[in-house]
Protein backbone atom coordinates (compact mmCIF):
# COMPACT_ATOMS: atom_id res chain seq x y z
CA UNK A 1 0.00 0.00 0.00
CA UNK A 2 1.24 3.57 -0.88
CA UNK A 3 1.80 5.93 2.13
CA UNK A 4 -1.44 7.84 1.15
CA UNK A 5 -3.63 4.64 1.08
CA UNK A 6 -2.06 4.04 4.26
CA UNK A 7 -3.33 7.13 5.44
CA UNK A 8 -6.71 6.91 4.49
CA UNK A 9 -7.40 4.06 7.47
CA UNK A 10 -9.33 4.02 10.42
CA UNK A 11 -8.71 2.70 13.66
CA UNK A 12 -10.04 -0.69 12.97
CA UNK A 13 -8.68 -1.23 9.23
CA UNK A 14 -4.69 -0.39 10.97
CA UNK A 15 -5.38 -2.69 13.58
CA UNK A 16 -6.77 -5.73 11.05
CA UNK A 17 -3.85 -4.44 8.66
CA UNK A 18 -1.19 -4.85 11.24
CA UNK A 19 -2.67 -7.96 12.89
CA UNK A 20 -2.82 -9.95 9.02
CA UNK A 21 0.41 -8.32 8.14
CA UNK A 22 -0.68 -6.30 5.09
CA UNK A 23 1.41 -3.47 6.39
CA UNK A 24 4.20 -2.75 9.19
CA UNK A 25 2.73 -0.44 12.09
CA UNK A 26 5.87 1.70 11.21
CA UNK A 27 4.70 2.41 7.61
CA UNK A 28 1.78 3.51 8.72
CA UNK A 29 2.68 5.67 11.89
CA UNK A 30 5.54 7.18 8.77
CA UNK A 31 3.38 8.03 6.59
CA UNK A 32 1.08 10.12 9.26
CA UNK A 33 4.15 11.99 10.47
CA UNK A 34 4.83 12.57 7.27
CA UNK A 35 1.42 14.26 6.36
CA UNK A 36 1.50 16.06 10.21
CA UNK A 37 4.73 17.58 8.74
CA UNK A 38 3.70 18.64 5.44
CA UNK A 39 0.01 20.38 6.96
CA UNK A 40 1.65 23.19 9.51
CA UNK A 41 -0.66 25.32 7.16
CA UNK A 42 -3.71 24.05 9.52
CA UNK A 43 -2.24 24.73 13.27
CA UNK A 44 -3.75 21.49 14.49
CA UNK A 45 -0.38 20.16 15.87
CA UNK A 46 1.32 22.31 18.51
CA UNK A 47 3.08 20.00 19.13
CA UNK A 48 5.11 16.77 17.03
CA UNK A 49 6.30 13.89 18.30
CA UNK A 50 7.07 11.46 15.61
CA UNK A 51 9.52 9.35 18.49
CA UNK A 52 6.37 8.43 20.40
CA UNK A 53 4.46 7.12 17.29
CA UNK A 54 7.86 5.42 15.84
CA UNK A 55 8.20 3.48 19.61
CA UNK A 56 4.91 2.34 19.84
CA UNK A 57 4.52 1.29 16.10
CA UNK A 58 8.06 -0.76 16.78
CA UNK A 59 6.36 -1.96 20.20
CA UNK A 60 2.98 -3.12 17.82
CA UNK A 61 4.96 -4.60 15.06
CA UNK A 62 6.97 -6.97 18.02
CA UNK A 63 4.02 -8.01 19.08
CA UNK A 64 2.36 -9.00 15.92
CA UNK A 65 5.29 -11.78 16.07
CA UNK A 66 4.40 -12.72 19.56
CA UNK A 67 0.99 -12.58 19.47
CA UNK A 68 0.55 -10.07 21.89
CA UNK A 69 -1.58 -7.63 20.19
CA UNK A 70 -3.91 -5.33 21.86
CA UNK A 71 -6.67 -3.01 20.85
CA UNK A 72 -5.08 -0.07 19.59
CA UNK A 73 -1.52 -1.71 19.09
CA UNK A 74 0.04 0.79 15.79
CA UNK A 75 -2.59 2.71 15.67
CA UNK A 76 -0.68 6.61 15.62
CA UNK A 77 -3.44 9.20 17.33
CA UNK A 78 -3.27 12.98 17.82
CA UNK A 79 -3.71 14.14 21.37
CA UNK A 80 -6.08 16.93 22.49
CA UNK A 81 -3.30 19.40 24.39
CA UNK A 82 -5.70 19.14 27.56
CA UNK A 83 -3.69 15.42 28.80
CA UNK A 84 -0.99 15.93 30.76
CA UNK A 85 1.62 13.74 28.87
CA UNK A 86 4.81 12.65 30.82
CA UNK A 87 7.80 14.98 29.48
CA UNK A 88 5.83 16.58 26.37
CA UNK A 89 5.10 20.23 26.87
CA UNK A 90 1.46 20.25 27.92
CA UNK A 91 -0.22 23.94 27.37
CA UNK A 92 -4.06 24.02 27.54
CA UNK A 93 -3.08 26.26 24.52
CA UNK A 94 -3.08 28.99 26.89
CA UNK A 95 0.56 31.16 28.04
CA UNK A 96 -0.28 31.02 31.82
CA UNK A 97 1.02 27.00 31.27
CA UNK A 98 4.44 28.23 29.82
CA UNK A 99 6.50 25.84 29.01
CA UNK A 100 5.09 22.99 31.57
CA UNK A 101 6.63 19.61 31.26
CA UNK A 102 4.15 17.39 33.45
CA UNK A 103 6.19 15.21 35.23
CA UNK A 104 3.31 12.37 35.42
CA UNK A 105 1.24 11.00 32.65
CA UNK A 106 -2.87 11.75 32.19
CA UNK A 107 -5.43 8.53 32.80
CA UNK A 108 -6.76 8.21 29.82
CA UNK A 109 -3.51 8.96 27.76
CA UNK A 110 -1.80 6.01 29.82
CA UNK A 111 -4.88 3.66 28.99
CA UNK A 112 -4.35 4.73 25.71
CA UNK A 113 -0.77 3.64 25.68
CA UNK A 114 -1.46 0.68 27.72
CA UNK A 115 -3.85 -0.39 24.56
CA UNK A 116 -1.22 0.00 22.39
CA UNK A 117 -1.66 3.75 20.57
CA UNK A 118 1.38 6.03 19.73
CA UNK A 119 1.16 9.81 19.60
CA UNK A 120 1.91 11.91 16.80
CA UNK A 121 1.67 15.11 18.97
CA UNK A 122 -0.38 17.27 20.88
CA UNK A 123 -3.58 19.41 18.93
CA UNK A 124 -4.36 22.90 19.30
CA UNK A 125 -7.46 23.90 20.73
CA UNK A 126 -9.36 26.61 22.42
CA UNK A 127 -7.76 28.24 25.49
CA UNK A 128 -8.58 25.97 28.34
CA UNK A 129 -11.35 24.45 25.95
CA UNK A 130 -13.11 27.37 26.52
CA UNK A 131 -14.81 28.20 23.40
CA UNK A 132 -16.84 26.89 20.04
CA UNK A 133 -13.97 27.50 16.87
CA UNK A 134 -10.84 27.68 18.24
CA UNK A 135 -9.88 31.11 18.06
CA UNK A 136 -9.22 31.90 22.06
CA UNK A 137 -6.25 29.56 21.28
CA UNK A 138 -3.19 31.34 22.83
CA UNK A 139 -1.39 29.94 19.81
CA UNK A 140 -3.45 30.81 16.52
CA UNK A 141 -6.54 29.94 15.08
CA UNK A 142 -6.45 25.91 14.02
CA UNK A 143 -8.11 26.60 10.42
CA UNK A 144 -10.84 23.87 9.31
CA UNK A 145 -9.48 21.75 6.13
CA UNK A 146 -12.80 22.78 4.55
CA UNK A 147 -13.85 25.37 2.45
CA UNK A 148 -17.30 26.71 0.97
CA UNK A 149 -17.56 26.16 -2.72
CA UNK A 150 -18.64 29.66 -3.22
CA UNK A 151 -15.18 30.23 -4.06
CA UNK A 152 -14.64 32.75 -0.88
CA UNK A 153 -11.33 30.64 0.39
CA UNK A 154 -12.49 31.89 3.80
CA UNK A 155 -11.05 30.13 6.42
CA UNK A 156 -13.21 28.22 8.35
CA UNK A 157 -13.30 27.39 12.19
CA UNK A 158 -13.36 23.77 12.79
CA UNK A 159 -15.02 24.06 16.01
CA UNK A 160 -14.08 23.78 19.56
CA UNK A 161 -12.89 23.59 22.06
CA UNK A 162 -12.00 20.33 20.25
CA UNK A 163 -10.80 22.09 17.28
CA UNK A 164 -7.36 20.68 16.56
CA UNK A 165 -8.20 17.26 17.09
CA UNK A 166 -11.18 17.99 14.07
CA UNK A 167 -8.90 19.18 12.00
CA UNK A 168 -6.57 16.99 11.75
CA UNK A 169 -8.89 13.83 11.58
CA UNK A 170 -10.85 15.27 8.61
CA UNK A 171 -7.39 16.20 6.80
CA UNK A 172 -5.96 12.94 7.59
CA UNK A 173 -3.42 13.69 9.43
CA UNK A 174 -4.04 11.09 12.17
CA UNK A 175 -6.70 8.50 11.82
CA UNK A 176 -8.32 9.61 15.71
CA UNK A 177 -7.70 12.19 18.55
CA UNK A 178 -8.32 12.57 21.56
CA UNK A 179 -10.96 15.19 22.85
CA UNK A 180 -13.01 16.97 25.73
CA UNK A 181 -16.52 17.71 25.79
CA UNK A 182 -17.78 20.48 29.03
CA UNK A 183 -20.14 21.87 26.63
CA UNK A 184 -20.10 20.56 23.26
CA UNK A 185 -16.28 20.20 23.00
CA UNK A 186 -16.29 17.31 20.79
CA UNK A 187 -19.63 17.00 19.00
CA UNK A 188 -19.87 20.33 17.54
CA UNK A 189 -16.16 20.25 16.11
CA UNK A 190 -16.84 16.80 14.63
CA UNK A 191 -20.25 17.95 12.75
CA UNK A 192 -18.36 20.57 11.93
CA UNK A 193 -15.92 18.60 10.03
CA UNK A 194 -17.65 15.74 8.90
CA UNK A 195 -16.29 13.22 11.61
CA UNK A 196 -17.97 11.56 14.47
CA UNK A 197 -17.14 11.68 18.22
CA UNK A 198 -18.58 10.79 21.26
CA UNK A 199 -18.78 11.81 24.68
CA UNK A 200 -19.51 9.19 27.21
CA UNK A 201 -21.37 9.41 30.58
CA UNK A 202 -20.19 11.28 33.05
CA UNK A 203 -17.02 9.34 34.62
CA UNK A 204 -16.60 6.90 31.98
CA UNK A 205 -12.93 8.22 31.02
CA UNK A 206 -10.91 9.42 34.65
CA UNK A 207 -10.47 13.10 34.81
CA UNK A 208 -7.17 12.68 36.45
CA UNK A 209 -4.39 14.25 34.70
CA UNK A 210 -6.76 16.39 32.70
CA UNK A 211 -6.55 20.14 32.65
CA UNK A 212 -9.74 21.09 34.27
CA UNK A 213 -12.03 23.27 33.10
CA UNK A 214 -15.71 22.52 34.49
CA UNK A 215 -15.02 19.68 36.95
CA UNK A 216 -18.83 18.62 36.90
CA UNK A 217 -19.35 18.80 33.09
CA UNK A 218 -15.73 17.41 31.58
CA UNK A 219 -15.60 14.63 30.03
CA UNK A 220 -13.11 12.98 27.47
CA UNK A 221 -13.88 10.89 24.59
CA UNK A 222 -13.05 9.92 21.34
CA UNK A 223 -12.87 11.39 17.43
CA UNK A 224 -12.91 9.61 14.59
CA UNK A 225 -13.91 8.99 11.17
CA UNK A 226 -16.53 6.14 11.95
CA UNK A 227 -18.61 4.81 14.85
CA UNK A 228 -16.81 1.61 14.73
CA UNK A 229 -13.27 3.59 15.43
CA UNK A 230 -14.92 5.57 18.68
CA UNK A 231 -16.25 2.22 19.81
CA UNK A 232 -12.93 0.80 19.67
CA UNK A 233 -11.22 3.63 20.89
CA UNK A 234 -13.50 4.38 24.05
CA UNK A 235 -12.76 0.90 25.03
CA UNK A 236 -9.40 1.88 25.23
CA UNK A 237 -9.63 4.83 26.93
CA UNK A 238 -12.29 4.13 29.32
CA UNK A 239 -12.54 2.67 33.11
CA UNK A 240 -12.39 3.27 36.98
CA UNK A 241 -9.63 5.26 38.11
CA UNK A 242 -9.23 5.17 42.13
CA UNK A 243 -7.34 8.69 41.43
CA UNK A 244 -10.63 10.47 39.97
CA UNK A 245 -13.39 10.30 42.90
CA UNK A 246 -16.43 10.67 40.51
CA UNK A 247 -14.97 8.08 38.35
CA UNK A 248 -17.43 5.45 37.70
CA UNK A 249 -16.74 1.75 39.42
CA UNK A 250 -17.81 -0.01 36.45
CA UNK A 251 -16.88 -2.96 33.93
CA UNK A 252 -16.55 -1.21 30.37
CA UNK A 253 -18.33 -3.04 28.01
CA UNK A 254 -17.18 -4.49 24.57
CA UNK A 255 -18.79 -1.57 22.90
CA UNK A 256 -17.38 -2.37 19.16
CA UNK A 257 -18.21 -6.29 19.65
CA UNK A 258 -21.78 -5.43 20.85
CA UNK A 259 -21.87 -2.85 17.58
CA UNK A 260 -25.52 -3.80 15.49
CA UNK A 261 -27.18 -0.95 13.49
CA UNK A 262 -30.48 -3.28 13.74
CA UNK A 263 -32.81 -0.69 15.72
CA UNK A 264 -35.78 -2.81 16.12
CA UNK A 265 -37.73 -2.24 19.01
CA UNK A 266 -35.91 1.01 20.01
CA UNK A 267 -37.74 4.05 20.80
CA UNK A 268 -36.17 7.33 19.09
CA UNK A 269 -37.51 10.50 20.75
CA UNK A 270 -37.59 13.99 18.63
CA UNK A 271 -37.47 16.74 21.53
CA UNK A 272 -39.65 19.36 20.41
CA UNK A 273 -38.21 22.15 21.99
CA UNK A 274 -34.90 21.52 20.01
CA UNK A 275 -36.46 23.31 16.55
CA UNK A 276 -35.86 26.61 17.67
CA UNK A 277 -36.80 30.15 15.67
CA UNK A 278 -34.48 30.74 13.13
CA UNK A 279 -33.26 27.40 12.56
CA UNK A 280 -31.64 27.16 8.97
CA UNK A 281 -33.61 25.03 6.42
CA UNK A 282 -31.36 22.95 5.75
CA UNK A 283 -30.71 21.98 9.85
CA UNK A 284 -34.24 20.97 9.61
CA UNK A 285 -33.99 18.90 6.36
CA UNK A 286 -31.09 16.90 7.88
CA UNK A 287 -32.87 15.70 10.92
CA UNK A 288 -35.72 14.74 8.89
CA UNK A 289 -33.61 12.30 6.61
CA UNK A 290 -32.15 11.44 10.25
CA UNK A 291 -35.80 10.48 11.53
CA UNK A 292 -35.89 8.55 7.84
CA UNK A 293 -32.76 6.52 8.06
CA UNK A 294 -33.36 5.22 11.90
CA UNK A 295 -37.05 4.55 10.99
CA UNK A 296 -35.83 2.72 8.36
CA UNK A 297 -33.39 0.73 10.57
CA UNK A 298 -36.78 -0.37 12.43
CA UNK A 299 -36.61 2.28 15.32
CA UNK A 300 -40.51 3.61 16.55
CA UNK A 301 -40.14 7.47 16.54
CA UNK A 302 -41.95 9.35 19.12
CA UNK A 303 -42.28 13.10 19.65
CA UNK A 304 -41.15 13.96 23.58
CA UNK A 305 -40.67 17.03 25.37
CA UNK A 306 -37.66 18.61 27.05
CA UNK A 307 -39.52 21.90 28.48
CA UNK A 308 -36.51 23.15 30.47
CA UNK A 309 -34.22 23.35 27.05
CA UNK A 310 -34.33 26.87 26.99
CA UNK A 311 -32.96 27.67 30.15
CA UNK A 312 -30.26 24.96 29.72
CA UNK A 313 -27.77 27.34 27.79
CA UNK A 314 -27.90 29.94 30.51
CA UNK A 315 -27.68 27.81 33.62
CA UNK A 316 -24.27 26.11 31.73
CA UNK A 317 -22.67 29.61 31.35
CA UNK A 318 -23.31 29.61 35.08
CA UNK A 319 -22.33 26.38 36.22
CA UNK A 320 -19.27 26.26 33.83
CA UNK A 321 -17.82 29.48 34.75
CA UNK A 322 -18.44 29.03 38.57
CA UNK A 323 -16.32 25.98 38.40
CA UNK A 324 -13.67 27.59 35.82
CA UNK A 325 -13.06 30.63 38.40
CA UNK A 326 -12.42 27.86 41.23
CA UNK A 327 -10.54 25.66 38.95
CA UNK A 328 -8.34 28.32 37.43
CA UNK A 329 -7.16 29.61 40.83
CA UNK A 330 -4.41 27.43 41.39
CA UNK A 331 -2.74 29.55 38.61
CA UNK A 332 -0.62 31.78 40.75
CA UNK A 333 2.90 31.79 39.23
CA UNK A 334 3.92 30.14 42.18
CA UNK A 335 4.12 26.08 41.14
CA UNK A 336 4.28 25.50 37.81
CA UNK A 337 3.58 27.71 34.59
CA UNK A 338 4.26 31.85 34.04
CA UNK A 339 5.42 33.96 36.88
CA UNK A 340 5.15 37.36 36.42
CA UNK A 341 7.05 39.35 38.94
CA UNK A 342 7.14 42.77 38.34
CA UNK A 343 9.87 45.11 40.14
CA UNK A 344 9.50 45.44 43.36
CA UNK A 345 6.21 43.59 43.44
CA UNK A 346 4.76 41.24 46.78
CA UNK A 347 3.43 38.09 46.44
CA UNK A 348 -0.76 39.28 45.76
CA UNK A 349 0.53 41.77 42.96
CA UNK A 350 2.79 38.86 41.46
CA UNK A 351 -0.49 36.59 41.61
CA UNK A 352 -2.45 39.49 39.70
CA UNK A 353 0.33 40.01 37.18
CA UNK A 354 0.70 36.75 36.42
CA UNK A 355 -2.86 35.84 36.01
CA UNK A 356 -3.19 39.07 33.38
CA UNK A 357 -0.14 37.88 31.44
CA UNK A 358 -0.85 34.41 31.31
CA UNK A 359 -4.62 34.06 30.81
CA UNK A 360 -6.71 35.07 27.42
CA UNK A 361 -9.22 37.28 26.93
CA UNK A 362 -12.02 34.72 26.82
CA UNK A 363 -10.72 32.93 29.54
CA UNK A 364 -10.55 36.07 31.66
CA UNK A 365 -13.97 36.88 30.74
CA UNK A 366 -15.09 33.36 32.49
CA UNK A 367 -13.12 33.92 35.32
CA UNK A 368 -14.69 36.95 35.80
CA UNK A 369 -18.70 36.09 35.39
CA UNK A 370 -17.57 33.07 37.44
CA UNK A 371 -16.00 35.19 40.43
CA UNK A 372 -19.30 37.37 40.20
CA UNK A 373 -21.75 34.37 40.41
CA UNK A 374 -20.02 32.74 43.45
CA UNK A 375 -19.18 36.13 45.03
CA UNK A 376 -20.88 36.92 48.46
CA UNK A 377 -25.11 37.92 48.08
CA UNK A 378 -25.25 36.42 44.98
CA UNK A 379 -24.38 32.53 45.43
CA UNK A 380 -28.32 32.20 45.74
CA UNK A 381 -29.35 34.31 43.04
CA UNK A 382 -26.98 32.71 40.52
CA UNK A 383 -24.99 29.49 41.28
CA UNK A 384 -27.80 28.00 43.43
CA UNK A 385 -30.32 28.48 41.04
CA UNK A 386 -28.41 27.44 38.25
CA UNK A 387 -27.92 24.28 39.71
CA UNK A 388 -31.56 23.92 40.42
CA UNK A 389 -32.41 24.32 36.97
CA UNK A 390 -29.95 21.95 36.21
CA UNK A 391 -31.78 19.21 38.05
CA UNK A 392 -34.97 20.36 36.28
CA UNK A 393 -32.95 20.06 33.35
CA UNK A 394 -31.82 16.17 34.12
CA UNK A 395 -35.45 15.36 35.20
CA UNK A 396 -36.66 16.27 31.63
CA UNK A 397 -34.62 13.54 30.42
CA UNK A 398 -35.82 11.15 32.79
CA UNK A 399 -39.27 11.55 31.65
CA UNK A 400 -38.41 11.32 28.55
CA UNK A 401 -36.71 7.73 29.09
CA UNK A 402 -40.42 6.70 30.00
CA UNK A 403 -41.15 7.05 25.97
CA UNK A 404 -38.17 6.85 24.14
CA UNK A 405 -34.75 5.02 24.22
CA UNK A 406 -32.43 7.55 22.80
CA UNK A 407 -33.10 10.91 21.36
CA UNK A 408 -32.28 12.20 18.13
CA UNK A 409 -31.02 16.00 16.91
CA UNK A 410 -28.95 18.39 15.30
CA UNK A 411 -25.66 18.90 16.34
CA UNK A 412 -24.74 22.58 16.21
CA UNK A 413 -27.57 25.10 14.93
CA UNK A 414 -25.70 25.88 12.03
CA UNK A 415 -22.57 24.46 9.54
CA UNK A 416 -18.93 25.44 10.32
CA UNK A 417 -18.72 29.20 10.18
CA UNK A 418 -15.93 31.76 9.35
CA UNK A 419 -12.91 32.59 11.19
CA UNK A 420 -13.18 36.04 12.92
CA UNK A 421 -17.87 35.94 12.24
CA UNK A 422 -18.54 35.42 15.29
CA UNK A 423 -16.06 36.53 17.26
CA UNK A 424 -17.15 39.95 18.28
CA UNK A 425 -20.40 39.06 20.21
CA UNK A 426 -19.40 36.08 23.12
CA UNK A 427 -23.46 35.66 23.22
CA UNK A 428 -23.62 34.80 19.76
CA UNK A 429 -20.84 31.88 19.94
CA UNK A 430 -22.07 31.02 23.44
CA UNK A 431 -25.22 30.00 21.61
CA UNK A 432 -23.66 27.51 19.35
CA UNK A 433 -23.80 25.19 21.87
CA UNK A 434 -27.23 25.22 22.00
CA UNK A 435 -27.82 21.63 20.75
CA UNK A 436 -24.97 19.88 22.89
CA UNK A 437 -25.14 22.01 26.18
CA UNK A 438 -28.97 20.04 27.66
CA UNK A 439 -27.09 16.63 27.38
CA UNK A 440 -23.57 17.54 29.56
CA UNK A 441 -25.45 19.58 32.31
CA UNK A 442 -27.54 15.89 32.74
CA UNK A 443 -23.80 13.73 32.26
CA UNK A 444 -25.16 11.76 29.31
CA UNK A 445 -23.60 9.48 26.83
CA UNK A 446 -24.16 11.64 23.16
CA UNK A 447 -22.79 11.01 19.40
CA UNK A 448 -21.92 13.42 16.68
CA UNK A 449 -21.73 11.63 13.39
CA UNK A 450 -22.07 13.05 9.95
CA UNK A 451 -24.96 13.22 8.18
CA UNK A 452 -24.84 15.08 4.93
CA UNK A 453 -23.89 18.24 3.52
CA UNK A 454 -25.16 21.65 3.44
CA UNK A 455 -25.61 24.13 -0.10
CA UNK A 456 -21.99 25.17 0.44
CA UNK A 457 -20.78 21.66 0.80
CA UNK A 458 -20.63 22.09 4.15
CA UNK A 459 -20.78 18.73 6.47
CA UNK A 460 -23.76 18.99 8.79
CA UNK A 461 -23.75 16.48 12.44
CA UNK A 462 -26.76 14.35 13.59
CA UNK A 463 -26.64 14.15 17.36
CA UNK A 464 -27.56 10.81 19.18
CA UNK A 465 -28.41 11.69 23.41
CA UNK A 466 -28.84 8.25 25.04
CA UNK A 467 -29.51 7.29 28.62
CA UNK A 468 -26.96 7.57 31.35
CA UNK A 469 -24.08 4.79 30.25
CA UNK A 470 -26.41 3.35 27.31
CA UNK A 471 -23.29 4.54 25.20
CA UNK A 472 -23.95 0.91 23.44
CA UNK A 473 -27.23 2.22 22.76
CA UNK A 474 -25.98 5.67 21.24
CA UNK A 475 -23.17 4.41 19.07
CA UNK A 476 -25.52 2.17 17.28
CA UNK A 477 -28.02 4.51 16.35
CA UNK A 478 -24.78 6.14 15.06
CA UNK A 479 -24.21 3.20 12.91
CA UNK A 480 -27.58 3.61 11.68
CA UNK A 481 -27.12 6.49 10.37
CA UNK A 482 -23.88 6.24 9.10
CA UNK A 483 -24.42 3.24 6.97
CA UNK A 484 -27.38 4.51 5.56
CA UNK A 485 -26.08 8.62 4.88
CA UNK A 486 -23.14 7.24 3.14
CA UNK A 487 -20.83 10.09 4.18
CA UNK A 488 -17.85 9.69 1.73
CA UNK A 489 -17.19 13.51 1.49
CA UNK A 490 -13.96 14.84 2.05
CA UNK A 491 -12.20 18.27 2.09
CA UNK A 492 -9.98 18.70 -0.80
CA UNK A 493 -6.20 18.89 -0.07
CA UNK A 494 -5.59 22.69 -0.29
CA UNK A 495 -2.55 22.71 2.51
CA UNK B 1 -28.47 43.18 38.07
CA UNK B 2 -25.90 45.09 36.33
CA UNK B 3 -21.98 45.63 37.14
CA UNK B 4 -20.40 49.21 37.12
CA UNK B 5 -16.75 49.72 36.32
CA UNK B 6 -16.31 49.83 40.36
CA UNK B 7 -17.80 46.35 40.39
CA UNK B 8 -15.88 44.40 37.53
CA UNK B 9 -12.20 46.27 39.37
CA UNK B 10 -13.80 44.62 42.51
CA UNK B 11 -14.63 41.22 41.20
CA UNK B 12 -10.72 41.41 39.23
CA UNK B 13 -9.16 42.09 42.54
CA UNK B 14 -11.29 39.05 44.08
CA UNK B 15 -9.90 36.95 40.58
CA UNK B 16 -6.83 37.82 41.13
CA UNK B 17 -6.39 39.23 37.86
CA UNK B 18 -4.68 42.93 37.51
CA UNK B 19 -7.26 45.63 35.41
CA UNK B 20 -6.13 48.71 33.91
CA UNK B 21 -9.20 51.24 34.74
CA UNK B 22 -9.71 51.41 30.92
CA UNK B 23 -9.80 47.43 30.34
CA UNK B 24 -12.36 46.96 33.52
CA UNK B 25 -14.61 49.85 31.74
CA UNK B 26 -14.31 47.79 28.57
CA UNK B 27 -15.03 44.71 30.14
CA UNK B 28 -18.66 46.49 31.80
CA UNK B 29 -20.72 46.02 28.71
CA UNK B 30 -19.45 42.63 27.88
CA UNK B 31 -20.27 41.59 31.34
CA UNK B 32 -23.71 42.90 31.59
CA UNK B 33 -24.49 41.30 28.29
CA UNK B 34 -24.16 38.31 29.54
CA UNK B 35 -25.26 38.90 33.34
CA UNK B 36 -28.64 40.18 31.62
CA UNK B 37 -28.96 37.21 29.60
CA UNK B 38 -28.80 34.44 32.25
CA UNK B 39 -31.00 36.38 34.38
CA UNK B 40 -34.02 34.91 32.26
CA UNK B 41 -32.99 31.67 34.64
CA UNK B 42 -34.92 33.92 37.40
CA UNK B 43 -38.11 32.63 36.00
CA UNK B 44 -38.21 29.10 36.42
CA UNK B 45 -39.81 28.15 39.56
CA UNK B 46 -37.45 26.01 41.67
CA UNK B 47 -39.19 26.33 45.57
CA UNK B 48 -40.06 22.91 45.20
CA UNK B 49 -36.21 21.74 43.60
CA UNK B 50 -33.60 20.59 45.19
CA UNK B 51 -30.40 21.95 43.29
CA UNK B 52 -28.02 19.19 41.40
CA UNK B 53 -24.48 17.87 43.16
CA UNK B 54 -24.08 14.53 41.53
CA UNK B 55 -24.83 14.43 37.52
CA UNK B 56 -24.78 10.76 37.66
CA UNK B 57 -25.64 9.00 41.27
CA UNK B 58 -22.33 7.43 42.89
CA UNK B 59 -20.96 7.60 46.59
CA UNK B 60 -18.01 8.72 47.89
CA UNK B 61 -15.67 5.64 48.19
CA UNK B 62 -13.21 5.66 51.32
CA UNK B 63 -10.00 4.28 51.31
CA UNK B 64 -7.57 2.60 53.90
CA UNK B 65 -6.04 5.67 55.51
CA UNK B 66 -2.29 4.45 54.48
CA UNK B 67 0.18 6.30 52.35
CA UNK B 68 0.07 5.47 48.56
CA UNK B 69 1.95 8.30 47.16
CA UNK B 70 4.78 10.56 47.42
CA UNK B 71 8.58 10.52 47.86
CA UNK B 72 8.24 12.94 44.66
CA UNK B 73 9.88 16.34 45.66
CA UNK B 74 12.08 16.88 43.15
CA UNK B 75 8.99 16.00 40.28
CA UNK B 76 6.80 18.73 42.38
CA UNK B 77 9.18 20.96 42.09
CA UNK B 78 10.25 20.73 38.30
CA UNK B 79 7.63 23.06 36.77
CA UNK B 80 8.03 25.60 39.76
CA UNK B 81 9.14 29.20 38.14
CA UNK B 82 11.47 29.26 40.84
CA UNK B 83 12.33 26.68 43.62
CA UNK B 84 15.22 27.14 46.83
CA UNK B 85 15.96 24.41 48.89
CA UNK B 86 14.01 21.71 47.96
CA UNK B 87 10.96 24.73 48.43
CA UNK B 88 8.51 26.92 45.94
CA UNK B 89 10.28 30.37 46.25
CA UNK B 90 7.83 33.26 46.34
CA UNK B 91 8.63 37.41 46.57
CA UNK B 92 8.77 38.49 50.46
CA UNK B 93 5.41 38.11 52.14
CA UNK B 94 6.67 38.96 55.89
CA UNK B 95 8.64 42.32 56.54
Amino acid sequence: MSSTELTDLGIAAIRDGVRDGSFSAREVAQGFIDRVASAKALNAFLVETPDHALKAADAADAARVSGDLKSMSGVPIGMKDLFCTEGVTTTAASHILGNFVPTYESTVSANLWAAGAGMLGKLNLDQFAMGSSNETSAFGNVISPWRRKDGSNAPLAPGGSSGGSASAIAARLCPAATGTDTGGSIRQPAAFVGISGIKPTYGRCSRWGTVAFASSLDQAGPMARDVRDCAIMLGAMAGFDAKDSTSLELPVPDWDAGLSSNLKGKRIGIPKEYRVDGMPAEIDALWEQGIAFLKDAGAVVVEVSLPHTKYALPAYYIIAPAEASSNLARYDGVRYGLRDLPEGAGLQDMYAATRAAGFGPEVKRRIMIGTYVLSAGFYDAYYTQAQKVRTLISQDFDKAWESCDILLAPTAPSAAFALGEKQADPLAMYLNDVFTVPASLAGLPAMSVPGGLDGQGLPLGLQIIGKALDEQGVLNAGLAIEERAGFTARAAQWW
Amino acid sequence: MSVDTATVKKIASLARIAMSDADAEAMVPELNNILGWIEQLGEVDTSQVQPMTAVIPNTLRLRDDVVTDGNVRDKVLANAPRAEHGFFAVPKVIE
